[in-house]
């Protein structure tokens, strides 16, 4: 069976295309402007390039936004991924040079932090009854102070040839984040679509009271969300440990929910729940790391940066607005008669 | 004022005349006539749909109307929004009271009004005509406190002291005595006669027929957006005041008997009920249902069917009696313990309790089975397909194809998704809620026939309908609901519309 019907790849489509076209602008002006943009360069068997690159460095929101969207779907959200992050990185630096761990202990437990911070996210959303957006914002707040505190203010770096390769690595000529990233999003997609969790989690973010009627256990359903988007984010926060071989609590993840949260939003799941697209949010995460490299690489005044981001991301948005469309063809068409 | 209009009893105070309001595609009200005069108690009644909540909203301007015209006191008035009917002198109290909870009761009653001196509110000013409007109802309550610390019923107390310190000519309350025990809707019903006294004009909205003949002067009746007629209370009998709301009349009914065979069963019941109720909602409830019955549940709209179907179903707890399943009790049900007992509930509220709006027919109708086997065990795909066929087929759904979102279904095959959604789950145990509400007749047909269909393979269903020939078609007994308590059961023989209707009415007591 495939993964996706016929059907449910042309919802999909019907939600990205726009996403797409703006990509295709943001990579066809690069085409024109950006020179070597496009070149991949094979050095010592590893591929080179400004595309590798977009990726390589999009994982970290790729991670996350594939757990994102599943909590979006349950119609909540999850503000503290860039906390957990932050903790994770300082947990496993702690414990590789204070505590001499074996990569391997590291990964594990590191994995099992992440999925335990989630499951506290879910809990306090499904059985405290916290709205989502206050529950996680206790975690974010307090993340940083846990990651700190981890931490003891200080920068660890460590020096670590396992931990290196996560983020830093190469398999098959390619960044090693590119397999992490395209097996994450092949065993999620494949578990949720597969198993009976897909349809209970869109049931529950489209009508909780009667997917509570029907029996299903939205408790349960909302804790794998926030359990799931806690694992990716801890994975992703060894990714960025690892790509800088040291731990910033202050910074690393910082501002990343909100990258997460577009990057669904952008793939086409609704902030008010239900339909989800996992891979839609990886062709978002790609659509903002693409404009992002952009901007860095066409030598955008620096404070101008955030604001050139902001003033694209709005486009997208406004393209992907059915009602936006319409106004606008409606000006157009006026235009025409008034010039015919 | 108020005593030049007691003088005079019978000015016409308030009348609407030909009051039309369509919807797209529904007529809401249909050339509707209504007199309110000063000085009475004036009941609306009228079952589901029947145009009350449509008539209320375009007196208080939350509708404007497309046609007909409202006079208030000899002048004509069209208020546009509920501030404009406000000024005109209509105030409106509403069930869940409209007020702001943290503030002060006097900030309540003055909210909008205040009295104020270069600017600065006076504070003292306020109290004191808050204090004077709590008087007029004779009640001495402290205005500082905060209303959110009154009960529900001093809070709709002060809701109605703010409509009527608004110097309010007609007051229209709407289902105010829902969430209030039988001494405070005493205190209420003083207060409206009180008020009646000074030559208020109060429209009463209940669902309540014992409290409609304790206050009211007149009742208007609605029944599908359109005027059956208004009457003088004391000249209009239970019986007759229901034949007309559900629009039956008692001397045209010929009494069907079921043609379900009234055989007793003895089989051991699937579920039953002991004393079992909820503060609030329904008492008292005595009754079981074993495999191979449709049991019944008559009465009109809010005398706690809905609210017998959710306690059965676990979706909400009771708060006194036992509920028995297979002879075993059950303290804790919930909907999910419920369908894993092979319970099945569906609701009449099809868009906010029924339908996954953006999902598929298929994935709609497979959920509960789906629920019932839990996450990790799908049902395969094909699977799937072959119920979502199966459904489509024996229900008669149309669609293209059991992909299509369901919200781009009609009413009626919604309904029969939900249907197929609870049949796929193969209950032993069905509760109907309005099964055939808002459907078409062919339709109706369809779900009836199945109904019978489904019983005769040994299910037992709960059938709750407002439309009592479905009941009688299909129900082996009948259990009487009026004012949240089970009131009678009929069985057998004994099953008709009329006797259902004196059973309500309380005819065979009396």
């Amino acid at each position: 069976m495939p993964l996706l019907n016929f059907r449910e790849l042309r919802s999909s489509w019907s939600r990205i295309r726009w996403v797409l076209f703006i990509l295709a602008a943001i990579l066809l002006y690069n085409f024109f402007f950006t020179p070597g943009f496009f070149k991949i360069e094979l050095k010592q068997g590893h591929l080179y390039g400004s595309l590798i690159d977009i990726v390589d460095r999009a994982a970290p929101v790729m991670l996350v936004s594939l757990g994102m969207t599943l909590v979006i779907a349950t119609a909540g959200v999850d503000l503290s991924v860039g906390a957990i992050m932050a903790i994770i990185g300082s947990l496993a630096a702690k414990l590789i040079t204070e505590n001499h761990w074996p990569f391997a202990g590291v990964l594990l437990l590191a994995l099992a932090a992440g999925t335990a911070l989630g499951l506290w996210n879910g809990s306090l959303v499904s059985f405290v009854g916290v709205q989502p957006i206050v529950a996680t914002l206790i975690l974010m707040v307090a993340g940083r102070g846990i990651a700190q505190l981890l931490t003891g203010g200080q920068i660890i770096t460590f020096e670590n040839n396992s931990f290196a390769f996560l983020g830093g690595g190469y398999f098959l000529g390619l960044p090693f984040t590119f397999t992490i990233v395209a097996l994450s999003f092949l065993v999620l997609a494949l578990f949720v679509r597969k198993s009976a969790l897909a349809l209970f989690i869109e049931a529950v973010g489209d009508n909780e009271r009667a997917s509570h009627l029907s029996g299903i256990n939205s408790r349960f359903i909302k804790c794998f969300a926030y359990a799931a988007v806690g694992f990716f984010s801890a994975l992703a926060g060894l990714i960025v440990a690892s790509d800088i071989k040291a731990a910033d609590a202050n910074n690393a993840g910082l501002y990343l929910e909100l990258d997460a949260i577009l990057a669904v939003v952008l793939g086409g799941t609704a902030l008010t729940g239900g339909r989800f697209y996992l891979f839609n949010s990886l062709i978002g995460a790609i659509l903002i790391q693409t404009l992002t490299t952009t901007i860095l690489t066409r030598g955008v005044a620096v404070e101008l940066t955030l604001v050139v981001k902001a003033i694209i991301i709005l486009l997208v948005c406004l393209v992907q607005s059915e009602q936006f469309r319409a106004l606008a063809t409606r000006v157009c068409l006026r235009k025409n008669e008034a010039a015919a | 004022m108020a005593e030049s209009r007691q003088s005079s009893p019978n000015d016409d105070l308030l009348v609407a005349r030909g009051i039309s309001k369509i919807f797209p595609g529904v007529k809401a009200l249909d050339a509707v006539d209504f007199t309110l005069r000063s000085g009475e108690i004036h009941a609306l009644m009228g079952e589901n749909g029947a145009g009350k909540s449509t008539l209320i909203k375009v007196l208080t301007g939350v509708y404007e109307f497309n046609s007909g015209a409202i006079r208030l006191s000899g002048r004509e008035i069209r208020p546009r929004s509920t501030l404009e009917a406000q000024q005109a002198g209509i105030s409106t109290v509403y069930q869940e009271v409209n007020l702001i909870p943290h503030l002060s009761v006097a900030e309540n009653i003055c909210l909008g009004r205040q009295t104020k001196r270069f600017g600065f509110i006076q504070w003292k000013a306020i109290r004191r005509r808050a204090n004077e409007a709590l008087q007029r109802l004779g009640l001495e309550i402290d205005v500082t406190q905060p209303l959110s610390s009154c009960s529900i019923a001093i809070q709709q107390l002060v809701a109605i002291a703010r409509a009527v310190d608004i110097s309010a000519k007609v007051l229209i309350l709407d289902e105010p005595t829902s969430s209030l025990d039988a001494d405070e809707v005493k205190q209420l019903f003083a207060i409206m006669q009180k008020l009646k006294g000074s030559g208020l004009g109060i429209i009463f909205v209940t669902h309540f027929l014992d409290q409609v003949y304790a206050v009211s002067d007149r009742i208007t009746v609605l029944r599908n957006g359109k005027l059956v007629g208004a009457y003088r209370s004391a000249e209009l009998p239970r019986l007759h005041l229901i034949s007309k709301m559900i629009g039956r009349d008692a001397s045209e009914i010929t009494d069907q008997h079921p043609s379900a065979e009234a055989q007793e069963t003895t089989a051991e019941p699937i579920i039953e009920a002991a004393a079992l109720g909820r503060h609030g909602a329904v008492e008292n409830l005595n009754f079981k249902i074993a495999p191979g019955e449709v049991l019944g549940l008559a009465g009109l709209l809010g005398s706690g069917r809905t609210e017998t179907a959710r306690l059965l179903f676990g979706a909400d707890r009771p708060t006194s009696g036992l509920l028995k399943t297979s002879g075993e009790t059950k303290r804790h049900l919930t909907p999910r313990r419920a369908i894993n007992l092979a319970f099945g509930f569906c609701s009449e509220d099809r868009k906010t309790e029924g339908i996954i709006t953006n999902l598929s027919i298929r994935e709609n109708i497979a959920l509960a089975l789906q629920a019932r086997r839990g996450p990790f065990r799908p049902i395969p795909i094909t699977e799937q397909n072959q119920l979502a066929q199966e459904f489509i087929t024996s229900l008669k759904i149309a669609t293209t194809d059991a992909e299509k979102p369901i919200k781009f279904l009609s009413g009626g095959n919604q309904q029969k998704v939900l249907l197929g959604r609870w049949l796929a789950s193969k209950p032993r145990f069905l509760i109907l809620d309005e099964p055939t509400r808002g459907i078409d007749v062919g339709a109706k047909f369809e779900i009836l026939n199945l109904v019978r269909d489904l019983v005769k393979r040994g299910m037992a269903i709960l059938f709750i309908s407002s439309e009592l020939e479905e009941v009688v078609r299909s129900c082996n007994r009948v259990i009487v609901l009026r004012d949240r308590r089970q009131i009678g059961e009929l069985r057998g023989a004994d099953i008709s519309e009329s006797k259902i209707m004196q059973t309500i009415a309380g005819t065979s007591q009396n």
